[in-house]
């Protein structure tokens, strides 16, 4: 059943430290509310908990994306769309414009924001992935400090991250240390446009005469979170692709996620689409 | 639940026109539209953003009027589909849903002309995979797609210089 309005209040503060204070002085108390993609369809299904709201959607101080010569750094308010046209991003990390373009629609991607499908903490968010590969770090603000933190490891549990009431995700920086690598992204839903994922698959490698040199692992929608896998990595790091190493790659895998039945999809069939997903990777850095 | 939040105005831009809009700052945009501005060409299909009925512009923008709390709406210039049409001329892409089909009960209709002019500014000569992709957030439960498809396709051809 839908909300009752009127008993949901929400407030625009006009700068970061304005709202930064206010979470501060009454913590626990306002959420922060950006481009409303998922927050509105709880709204709509009498499921919105939480009663005060702060649209941060005006701050400047959390837009733009900034390049340097070792970052990119990404405004927590960057849509999917201003992913997808920014030039450096599509260049030198096209996993994050792939995610961004397969997440929902046109309209959704004029405001849904990244720093938004990090802090909603969906297992099934198709940035993440992306954004694990390329070892993003997370700049988080409050009234009285500022923290640097890895996303690999923000992650805490289901939906839980190790952002705190007071706290907001002021940016995203990525390292331009992979341009040379090979990018890999793929995401495998019931149709091609506005599904949640039932597998998503991100990676990347660096690949000299055969051997990986260097790689990096991550999925969507099969455990808690959305996560690294690292047991994976750490046994294709140094091997050379025959399809014996694939075959034990994939036995890696299946250790180290922990795929559900639920209304999307069911453990067994998330399990082999994520090892098929690793071999059609493997074939890819490969070629 | 209690009455905790307070009315507020909003002051934004409607099909070009300044309006102020008074509600409660977490009603969605949709409803304010189509109770308060009484523009009920908007429709509401799913209410949570999966079907594009409820397409509009924000600042050029399409997007979900449903999933955008009024108090958002703030300084926005906004258009939906009473605004698409220049006084009692259609626009192109209105010409072309009539011509080719597009339309049938009319509910999905508001939000993939808004979806296609909102794809034909951005893109004005796009690729049949862009119109799929362009309208891929706007469902249709009639036409099977294809008469919609076809409406894009003869309204770019119609835009084009010299055709």
């Amino acid at each position: 059943m839908r909300s009752y309005v009127p008993g949901y209040e929400m407030e625009s503060p006009k700068t970061l430290v304005e709202a930064l204070e206010r979470m501060a002085r009454e913590s626990g108390m306002w959420k922060p509310f950006a481009g409303g993609t998922d927050l509105m369809v709880l709204l709509e299904a009498g499921k919105l908990a939480q009663r005060k709201f702060l649209s941060i959607w005006k701050l400047p101080e959390l837009r733009g994306i900034e390049v340097s010569s070792s970052h990119v750094t990404i405004g927590a308010l960057t849509t999917y769309s201003e992913v997808r046209r920014h030039e450096e991003l599509r260049r030198e990390f096209p996993l994050l414009g792939r995610a961004a373009a397969e997440t929902g629609s046109v309209a959704t991607q004029n405001r849904g924001t990244i720093g938004g499908n990090i802090a909603n903490a969906s297992p099934a968010a198709d940035t993440p992935p992306a954004l694990l590969v390329y070892d993003a770090e997370l700049e988080l603000v409050s009234s009285n400090e500022t923290r640097w933190v890895q996303y690999h490891g923000f992650w805490k549990g289901y939906k839980k991250i190790d952002l705190r009431d007071d706290e907001l995700i002021r940016s995203v920086r990525l390292a331009r240390t992979t341009n040379s690598w090979k990018h890999f992204y793929r995401k495998v839903g019931t149709r091609r446009a506005q599904a949640i994922s039932k597998v998503c698959f991100a990676g990347a490698a660096r690949v000299t005469e055969g051997k990986i040199e260097d790689v990096r692992i991550a999925l969507g929608s099969v455990a808690p979170a959305v996560l690294r896998a690292t047991e994976t990595e750490q046994f294709l790091r140094g091997e050379k692709l025959t399809a014996t190493v694939v075959r034990a790659a994939q036995q890696a895998l299946a250790r180290e996620i922990a795929p559900i039945d639920d209304m999307r999809s069911t453990a067994r069939y998330r399990l082999r689409v994520a090892q098929n997903l690793l071999a059609e990777f493997c074939q890819s850095i490969a070629a | 639940m209690r009455e905790t939040a307070r009315k507020i105005q909003v002051r934004c831009e409607i099909n070009g026109k300044p309006a102020t809009l008074e509600a409660y700052p977490m009603a969605r945009l949709l409803d304010v539209l189509r109770e308060q501005a009484g523009l009920t060409g908007t429709k509401e299909g799913c209410g949570e953003g999966e079907c594009g009925a409820c397409s509009i512009e924000m600042d050029g923008a399409l997007v979900n009027s449903c999933l955008v709390p009024v108090l958002q709406a703030e300084g926005a210039a906004i258009r939906t589909i009473e605004g698409i049409a220049n006084g009692t001329e259609l626009s192109a892409v209105q010409r072309a849903f009539i011509e080719c089909g597009g339309a049938q009960c009319g509910i999905c209709t508001p939000g993939m002309i808004l979806a296609a002019k909102n794809l034909l500014a951005r893109n004005p000569q796009p690729s049949e995979s862009e119109i799929r992709e362009g309208l891929a957030g706007n469902l249709c439960r009639c036409t099977g797609y294809t008469k919609i498809f076809e409406s894009v396709v003869a309204a770019c051809r119609a835009a084009r210089p010299g055709a």
